[in-house]
């Protein structure tokens, strides 16, 4: 029999995450700080939609861009919260989850060889997708004293003449990083200047935590016709399970983006579309109430870092706290075995997210104050155990 | 300090036992304001309790409850809230609510049996001068009490690691 695997899915790596997931699921009672999913329900009105749209008996494809009833919604919705301007017409496409819409910007946009700028640490997927659609990722090192912010000098020290798209992960899964808007400001000059284009991944663009509310890439001069924006309802709308996201940029790169769509996914969930228009319309008391009940454990995880002496930067974004753990001399994945060893605690070492994460770990707040409590508490056992150990 | 009131309020509607430098952390503010604002509310009788919310069916213990629809006649010069005074100074009376509608007091009490919730009523609550009717009506199951479901407790169904 030949080969029967495609070379190119042979080379990629399986996530850093699953390989660690499979050690963590043969643990009993392990208690977890690795989840990248909200710990809240989806508000209920929200499901209510769509079982609602189920007893009407709306069980039929949509419009392969989606429902226009939710391609309204979303275009005034960006308006609304980021002064985005989009024709719902032509600018919009819903996908399932920004997963899809991730995926499908790289294949409309890269031809084989053109390189794709991803910072690191981040997201899982952008570095597959690239490879996926015979790009070339070039990988782009945030680093701790930036506060994992992206800086202009960066960008530029990897541009070559293969440049294509640059991605901009912000904020940020897995450091909680975002980029102000003047951080954005000098990277928008890189991109006019060397003529890329952006993949914004903005799906945690509703929790940020600081004075400066989130400002989205596409809305600075000249960057709309450069930007794909992508967003979704998984993060700021707790649905990750109805796999709803969407995707908005320069008609010119959405036709073909809705080429592909239509041809490997058809449409996304009905069902989810349905219920994520009363998301839009009605939505808006519910993220402001996760918001501020992700920022009071953000508050409470920093405060018992700094208790136990982990540093740690301040994240404005996401539900994502990043420590750094050099000081135990072990690598992120050591630490984390032992942790789940001797604590029955597990986190995400920072390397599932890129080789810079190195000496950091993912622990996530999307979980009630009890059970951060009860986890932190036995965190500060390890690290006073380790740090008894090295003397 | 009206909105760090309310953020207080909110935050120990649900979780009256976090402890008070927990609270100040969550709220982003330091222990003695909000130290300051518990005691000043508590002496404005803004909070007038911290209770436990228990469901009492699981312990075996006998315990009903009554919702009891009162009709009165406020009496002259005894507005309504004489009238509640008479029914709420009972230890038995769990509840007073005055009530737009059909009737005018909604009434829980709490007792051992039925017998004695209905004994309360017709001894106690009916003969009331003003009270002209009540409606007894058992609570036979509760489903949701504080905004908390009371049947299951909430699992976390989660996948334990996800990117
Ligand atoms: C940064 C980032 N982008 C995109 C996604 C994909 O989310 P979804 O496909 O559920 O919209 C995630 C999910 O964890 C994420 O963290």
């Amino acid at each position: 029999m030949r080969n029967p695997l495609s070379e190119t899915i042979v080379g990629i790596e399986p996530s850093g995450i699953r390989k660690f997931f499979d050690i963590v699921s043969e643990m009993k009672d392990a208690i977890s700080l690795g989840v990248g999913e909200p710990d809240f329900d989806t508000p209920w009105h929200i499901r209510d939609e769509g079982i609602y749209s189920l007893e009407k008996g709306r069980t039929f494809y949509t419009s392969n861009a989606g429902l226009k009833e939710l391609k309204v919604e979303i275009s005034k919705y960006l308006y609304r919260k980021y002064n985005l301007e989009y024709d719902y017409n032509h600018e919009i496409v819903v996908t399932v989850g920004g997963s899809e819409a991730i995926d499908i910007a790289m294949r409309a946009m890269l031809d084989p060889g053109d390189e794709v700028l991803i910072p690191q640490p981040s997201y899982v997927s952008y570095l597959p997708c690239t490879v996926l659609a015979n790009g070339k990722p070039v990988i782009i090192e945030l680093k701790a004293e930036d506060e994992f912010r992206l800086t202009k000098e960066e960008v530029e020290a990897a541009i070559t003449p293969k440049t294509k798209i640059l991605v901009l992960p912000f904020p940020n899964n897995p450091t909680g990083a975002v980029m102000r808007k003047k951080d954005l400001e000098a990277i928008a000059e890189v991109v006019e200047k060397h003529d890329l284009f952006v993949i914004s991944d903005e799906i945690y663009s509703e929790l940020t935590y600081g004075d400066e509310s989130h400002t989205s890439f596409a809305s600075l001069p000249g960057m709309k016709d450069r930007t794909i924006t992508i967003n979704g309802f998984s993060k700021s709308h707790a649905m990750t399970g109805w796999r709803l996201g969407y995707a908005c940029g320069p008609r010119l790169i959405l036709d073909q983006m809705l080429k592909i769509h239509q041809f490997a996914i058809m449409c996304a969930p009905t069902t989810s579309q349905y219920a994520a228009v009363d998301a839009l319309k009605n939505g808006d008391e519910d993220v402001a109430m996760m918001r501020e009940q992700y920022d009071g454990r953000r508050r409470y995880v920093l405060h018992r870092f700094e208790e136990m002496g982990l540093p740690c930067f301040e994240p404005l974004g996401a539900f994502y706290t990043f420590p750094c753990i050099k000081e135990f001399g072990m690598t992120s994945d050591e630490f984390a075995n032992a942790l789940l060893k001797d604590q029955k605690v597990a986190v995400v070492p920072g390397t599932a997210f890129g080789a810079c994460g190195e000496g950091f770990l993912r622990i996530s707040y999307a979980y009630s104050l009890e059970s951060l409590k009860t986890a932190l508490d036995r965190i500060e056992n390890f690290v006073i155990k380790l740090r008894k150990q090295d003397k | 300090m009206e909105g760090m009131r309310e953020k207080i309020l909110t935050f120990i509607e649900k979780n009256s036992r976090i402890d008070l430098k927990e609270l100040a952390i969550v709220l982003g503010v330091d222990e003695v304001t909000v130290a300051n604002e518990l005691e000043q509310m508590e002496a404005e009788n803004i909070i007038c309790g911290y209770h436990t919310l228990i469901d009492w069916d699981k312990t075996g213990i006998e315990k009903v409850t009554a919702l009891i629809e009162v009709r009165v006649t406020p009496q002259r010069g005894m507005g309504f809230d004489k009238v509640a005074e008479r029914i709420y100074n009972y230890p038995e009376v769990n509840s007073v609510y005055l009530i737009s509608g059909s009737f005018d007091f909604m009434v829980t009490i709490e007792g051992k049996t039925l017998r004695e919730v209905s004994q309360f009523v017709s001894d106690k609550l009916s003969p009331l001068e003003s009270v002209l009717s009540t409606k007894t009506n058992f609570i036979l199951k509760k489903y949701k009490d504080h905004g908390t479901v009371m049947a299951e407790q909430k699992k976390d169904e989660r996948e334990l690691m996800t990117p």
